[in-house]
């Protein structure tokens, strides 16, 4: 099953690799990674998204937490939560196409946030799953490139993943 | 007081209560070689490799539980180390090791005897630091301290970049008293519910197994456990790391578990409806084939290291915490709940164990000419008492000790058990010894494994530790020649050497006394005249039987209740296998 674990951790250098490393050692998988500063600049706040069966989550936390670096984590996908990614896309657009792509952007509610006479680039947010359902939308013969964060979450409600 | 980093550095370890530190100088530590030699609280061990002063450090803190402190340069010096890291962190063993690091604006240049030793220790520390800042270096050796000794204690490597210890730059010294990591804080208690649950599951068995490890060690909570087996009269196993924590002599001791455990100790795990799990981890020699492991038992299991709880065998009941508070906490609520266990149940299971403890699955040919590898651990064991320090390296003579020397005190047996590494026994043992003096401290080793730090009996001879060195030798790599007897139908592809020294040509030449025995009736007097030889380091080369083998084994794939026993050939003739 796929998890989105969320890590609070020391802004150090180095913290980042110990959770790669961790992952690599032990043989679990990652999907995607995101981390940056929070806004207490001690601290940074990485999202995993990763996949396995409940003994191999447990161990995934379990081996986090034991990491001196880690100060917390949270197994979102435990609990309701909010997930989004940022996702660029430029896209070749000529002739009649130029209002074809525009009006998929709208339909996804997608930015178009650079013009050029033969490209747009398209900045749009959602869950991964939205996103893929845009790329699968337009013809894959005019994007140029593509560029995705990993998806990043939060919980719902008060709890929140702080000191 | 304003001392330079160099100065800091030593005067910390002094301020930790630091007595030895085990260590080889370079060009990165220059500055903390002429402060070491500016003073003298702190005393250096000068080793001949860098992989014997991780393992002589190891050796001193598996025997004291202090933690060990090893000093290398950059480079070769830190990887050299790296070996004697890991091999500590296998165990949990508390170290600390200081490695050189090249000047902090040439790092990542490829500088001369640079390497990352933060990222090639990374997964073999409990943790590692970089010192980027003289002003932080006391600090950061308390907090190396602090992490190595407590929770699960473990390897920090502390990286020190040369012109940290510049001795022109000096800074206000005050080593901190104490130290917090707001995120790192061990358990040490355990959940009293989850106690309570245990207690009532414990007491409600018919054929419960006490099954504990070097956590029982690590933790110092022999007394406690011997205290818990006594209240519950149950039977008590242990694991390779536990050898010592409860004592082998007791009645309920029914010897070691797993691969070369006993009959009994495998075949009551199997059957049990019960088990504790005390400081033990689960362990693929402990456990077998794990499908096939203890398929009737609910398991409880108490460690500090959540991460080692239903890591590999799924546990009913896990208690987090200290394994010392946590069985007295239990030793309380048995107390409490006025509960006794079920006697009648208890006595058919110790009758059971009885008839599976008949089957005397370590008995072995007493009546052979050759020397019986077995009878010179049982010697040893006579000739001091039971009480002596045994250190090992790895392979079959580790087994024939941890089967035939039976310890009755923790901290006792010195052996590397989860990294299995060559080569540890010399070294550890010269850092059991300086912290014993007193005390008999016996290596005990094999022709193969010895040869990889035998550079250390030039460091035995420096600092006067007189330990006796009881090499088994049988021309082979006996545990690789074993496995390939049983599973290459005997194709004993390069375990065997086709030149090995003349060992006691070698120890003379590095200052000791060495002897060559070679029938049985010669082995008996030969460890007496070692072990009276107080002051003097003794190199017994002692020749055994080429063909023995360590029984009774779980082989690979098998379970716990289909252990290959020895079967009785009679009395072995004069073989040479090559």
């Amino acid at each position: 099953m796929r998890h989105i674990i969320s890590v609070l951790m020391e802004n150090e250098s180095g913290a980042l690799s110990r959770v790669a490393g961790l992952f690599s050692a032990r043989g679990y998988n990652i999907e995607s990674l995101t981390v940056a500063p929070t806004e207490d600049p001690t601290l940074s706040r990485m999202t995993v998204v990763t996949r396995g069966s409940e003994e191999i989550i447990e161990q995934i936390t379990k081996q986090l937490n034991k990491l001196i670096d880690v100060v917390k984590l949270i197994d979102l996908a435990e609990s309701f939560h909010i997930e989004r990614e940022l996702m660029m896309v430029k896209v070749k657009t000529t002739g009649e196409m130029r209002h074809e792509i525009r009006s998929l952007s709208d339909i996804f509610r997608g930015k178009i946030i650079d013009v050029t006479p033969t490209t747009y680039i398209i900045e749009m947010t959602g869950t991964s799953e939205k996103l893929d359902a845009f790329i699968a939308a337009i013809n894959p013969d005019c994007i140029i490139e593509a560029v995705r964060s990993g998806p990043t979450g939060i919980s719902r409600g008060e709890k929140g993943l702080h000191l | 007081m304003e001392l330079s980093g160099a100065q800091i550095l030593v005067q910390s370890l002094v301020d930790e209560g630091v007595e030895y530190i085990f260590g080889y100088p370079g060009g990165a530590v220059l500055h903390l070689y002429d402060a070491l030699f500016q003073q003298d609280e702190l005393k250096h061990i000068l080793v001949r490799h860098e992989q014997g002063a991780t393992h002589a450090a190891d050796g001193y803190a598996r025997a004291t539980g202090k933690p060990g402190v090893v000093l290398v340069t950059s480079g070769p010096g830190a990887t050299n180390a790296v070996t004697g890291i890991a091999t500590a962190y296998m165990d949990s063993i508390p170290m600390v090791i200081i490695s050189g690091q090249v000047s902090l604006p040439v790092i990542g240049s490829d500088a001369f005897q640079e390497v990352d030793m933060i990222g090639i220790t990374r997964p073999c520390v409990k943790h590692n630091f970089l010192v980027k800042d003289v002003t932080k270096l006391a600090e950061t050796i308390k907090k190396a301290f602090y992490v190595a000794t407590t929770g699960r204690p473990g390897p920090v490597v502390i990286d020190v970049p040369k012109d940290i210890t510049a001795p022109q730059i000096k800074v206000p010294y005050k080593y901190p008293e104490k130290v917090s990591i707001r995120s790192y804080n061990p358990v040490v208690t355990g959940h009293k519910g989850q106690i309570r649950k245990a207690v009532d599951l414990l007491l409600s068995a018919h054929k419960p197994i006490i099954y504990s490890g070097g956590g029982v060690v690590l933790g110092e909570a022999s007394k406690e456990l011997i205290q818990f087996a006594h209240t519950l009269g149950y039977p008590i196993t242990n694991t390779l790391m536990g050898l010592g924590a409860y004592p082998a002599t007791d009645k309920q001791f029914i010897g070691m578990l797993g691969m070369h455990g006993t009959y009994e100790a495998n075949m009551a795990m199997h059957e049990s409806d019960v088990i504790i799990a005390i400081g033990a981890r689960f362990d693929d020699r402990v456990t077998g084939k794990l499908d096939l492991f203890c398929p009737y038992a609910k398991i409880i299991h108490i460690d500090v290291d959540p991460a080692s709880i239903s890591k590999t065998v799924k546990v009913d009941i896990p208690i987090v915490g200290d394994v010392k508070p946590v069985l007295e906490q239990m030793l309380e609520i048995i107390k409490e709940s006025q509960k006794q266990p079920d006697a009648k149940a208890l006595e058919l299971w110790w009758n059971q164990i009885r008839q599976w403890q008949s089957v005397n699955c370590l008995e072995y040919d007493r009546q052979s000419p050759l020397i019986k590898p077995q009878y010179v651990i049982e010697q040893l064991h006579e000739v001091t008492k039971g009480d002596a320090y045994v250190t090992s390296d790895v392979g079959q003579h580790q087994m024939w000790v941890a089967q035939y020397y039976p310890f009755d005190k923790p901290r006792r047996w010195i052996n590397s058990g989860g990294l299995g590494t060559m080569g540890f026994g010399l070294p550890a043992a010269i850092g059991v010894k300086l912290a014993f003096p007193d005390e008999n401290v016996a290596c005990v080793t094999g022709d193969a494994s010895i040869q990889m730090c035998i550079q250390e009996l030039s460091t035995a001879l420096q600092y006067n530790t007189p330990i006796k060195i009881i090499n088994l030798n049988n021309r082979y790599m006996g545990m690789v020649r074993q496995w390939q007897e049983f599973s290459y139908q005997s194709r004993y592809s390069h375990s065997y050497m086709d030149t090995i020294p003349e060992f006691v040509k070698l120890a003379e030449a590095y200052g000791h006394v060495g002897m060559r025995i070679t029938k049985p009736e010669e082995v008996r007097p030969a460890l007496e005249a070692a072990f009276a030889m107080k002051d003097r380091t003794v190199f017994l080369d002692v020749m055994t039987d080429q063909t023995e083998n360590v029984y009774p084994m779980i082989e690979a794939g098998k379970g716990h209740h289909e252990m290959k026993l020895r079967v009785a050939t009679g009395t072995s003739t004069d073989r040479e296998l090559a």
